[in-house]
């Protein structure tokens, strides 16, 4: 076991002195040349910007630079609070994050399912494949498609409302919809393609328990909620904290490609305000004051999500 | 396999298998919508009169399109950072992933963690656009490939994969005096192209479907990959028309939707044409990935 000589040479080389260590590293030379320009990367690409993530503390001047900005305490996260829009702003991404926990994470737990039910192997596969397939579209081009079904004059959806004899309506240009629009493109575009975890777990569970189930009268409901379901529990309960991790964040661009003029008021989230407020209008100090506050109250939601699960289910992800 | 079936469960099946079909079409139809549409006179758009087939079939809105230099200019754009920006991808993550993968690389633990805390904690908008402004990256395709570079995810994966290679094929090539770095090209190399495969088409969806990052990066219209493109076509009703074109003498048959369904086509139409290896490797490569946690 050519591993455990090399870490064995390792305890001993670290127990002998600093400058053996040196020597044992200076063998391998090679890697850490290799391994420099990935962990300069995580350096410069993320851990600069984490850094330069003090100027929610300032009044940040892009002249004057981190060093020569005022400070100016927690200022900036007082104004958050108190300006009005942020309210509507913050609960939108709270309502969304939570419709989307409601809705769309249960998707593709059905669907897996549903899915694992097929006995025809040939049409189960075809199934797969097209309900996997928007997942690999941009969210451009999910709006795009979505603008065109939905249209008030040209959209086919709208033309079936016509034909039943009502009047159209423009989805897109009011606030009443769009949320329903964002929650259901999401369930479109991703709950086909989150079914694979899903299905691996179920591949993995042990046919003998159905046996020994089904020689006991279990008929498939039961076997289901007392086999199937329980496996899965793991896995859910993994996805779960992932997901309440990213409780705040719908993601920047699913929601801007589906926001205008008509539809901001209940489709405005976190992401698409710092945007404008930030890059569009230059308030940089502010608005990474809003954007430190989403990663914080995500970064509480992990801690706080594992706990529970740890106290509930014994699962967590650390 | 499950035995027999009581008359419920039949019944469950028939309307299992008619649920999912529905659901399938569901995923589907909008496409044929959108190919239709494509596909129609604007007249035929205008009045409604597009389903799911074409009505009075007509090439204009394609024409249109292919004449448009922005459009193919875009596509270049696209077609430019997918490559390269891959090619970038795979190099940084497997240079990383491989070196933290072997057992004699000591304070691989620290880098691990530091990779791992930037999963959970990231940085906001803000400090990243200062950066990308002060590296001077501002309106360039860089700015689109190099923050991207390595993903903490596909990081874990490729690591995962390096570490189950074999010591003792390690060990031996370096008994037949292997260095390192002619070991990583004749050995590692080779056996890790299923991993490098499925990776590999991962980021390139990615670098096609990029729309964010040159949303805040590129401000030259001259850069904009083609989901900018599509985005700015979205938005207008009244397209760019280049009066040079040929087409812009019949524009009076082309019509706003017909031509922007066509150019979702067009964006589109790589990613099918790729679906096939797509869909072979994204299944394995999500497996490894969830092995780790």
């Amino acid at each position: 076991m050519g591993a455990n000589i090399t870490e064995l040479d390792l305890i001993k080389y670290k127990a002998n002195s600093k400058k053996s260590l040196l020597s044992y590293m200076w063998k391998s030379r090679a890697l850490y040349v290799i391994a420099l320009p990935g962990i300069l990367y995580f350096i410069i690409f993320k851990y600069v910007p984490l850094a330069g993530s003090v100027i929610a503390f300032q009044n940040y001047n892009i002249f004057k630079g981190f060093t020569g900005s005022e400070w100016v305490g927690l200022e900036h996260f007082r104004a958050m609070f108190q300006y009005q829009d942020f309210g509507r702003i913050l609960s939108n991404t709270i309502l969304l994050g939570l419709y989307d926990l409601i809705f769309a994470f249960p998707a593709p737990i059905v669907l897996a399912l549903l899915l694992n039910e097929i006995r025809l192997v040939f049409y189960k596969r075809f199934l797969q494949t097209v309900v996997y397939m928007p997942h690999f579209l941009s969210w451009v081009i999910v709006s795009g498609i979505a603008l065109g079904i939905l249209s008030p004059g040209t959209g086919i959806v709208n033309q079936v409302i016509k034909a039943f004899g009502f009047e159209p309506v423009y989805f897109l240009g009011e606030n009443s919809y769009i949320r329903t629009i964002l929650i259901g493109s999401g369930i479109w575009r991703d709950s086909g393609y989150g079914t694979i975890i899903y299905l691996a777990a179920l591949a993995g569970i042990n046919p003998d328990l159905y046996e020994a189930a089904e020689v006991d009268g279990a008929g498939r409901w039961k076997q289901t909620m007392a086999i199937t379901l329980p496996s899965l529990i793991p896995t859910i309960m993994i996805l779960f904290l992932l997901h309440i991790g990213r409780f705040l964040d719908l993601g920047f661009e699913r929601v801007w490609v589906f926001l205008n003029a008509l539809n901001t008021g209940n489709g405005e989230i976190l992401d698409t305000y710092i945007y404008k407020a930030g890059l569009l209008s230059q308030q940089y100090s502010y608005t990474t004051a809003v954007g430190l506050f989403k990663s914080v109250v995500g970064l509480m939601l992990v801690f706080i999500g594992n706990i529970l699960s740890k106290k509930t289910t014994g699962e967590s992800l650390y | 396999m499950r035995g027999r079936y009581t008359r419920g469960q039949k019944l469950f099946n028939v309307f299992n298998l008619l649920f999912l079909t529905a659901l399938a079409l569901a995923m589907f139809l909008p496409f044929l919508n959108v190919i239709a549409q494509s596909l129609s006179s604007s007249d035929a758009i205008i009045n409604g009169r597009v389903g799911l087939l074409p009505k009075d079939f007509t090439m204009i809105n394609y024409q249109y399109v292919f004449s448009d230099h922005s459009i193919w200019r875009a596509f270049g754009v696209s077609v430019y950072i997918t490559v390269l920006g891959t090619a970038i991808n795979l190099i940084a993550t497997a240079s990383l992933a491989y070196p933290v993968s072997r057992p004699e690389f000591v304070g691989r633990k620290y880098i691990v963690m530091m990779v791992l805390f930037t999963m959970v904690f990231s940085a906001p908008l803000i400090p990243n656009f200062i950066l990308i402004k002060n590296l001077g990256l501002m309106n360039t395709l860089w700015a689109l490939m190099l923050p991207g570079a390595i993903s903490a995810f596909n990081f874990f994966v490729m690591r995962s994969f390096f570490m189950q290679i074999p010591q003792e094929l390690i060990d031996s090539s370096r008994i037949d005096g292997c260095g390192e770095l002619r070991m990583i090209a004749s050995m590692v190399l080779p056996v890790s192209k299923p991993v490098m495969a499925s990776l590999g088409i991962f980021y390139a969806v990615g670098h096609w479907n990029t729309y964010m990052s040159a949303l805040y990066y590129i401000n030259k219209p001259t850069l904009w990959p083609l989901q900018v493109m599509l985005k700015k076509l979205f938005e207008t009703d009244d397209i760019s028309i280049d009066p040079a074109s040929s087409v812009y003498s019949s524009l009076a048959h082309t019509s706003p939707e017909g031509i922007k369904m066509a150019v979702i086509i067009i964006a589109t139409i790589p990613i099918i044409m790729i679906y096939p290896f797509l869909q072979r490797h994204f299944v394995k490569g999500m497996m490894v990935g969830s092995v780790k946690s």
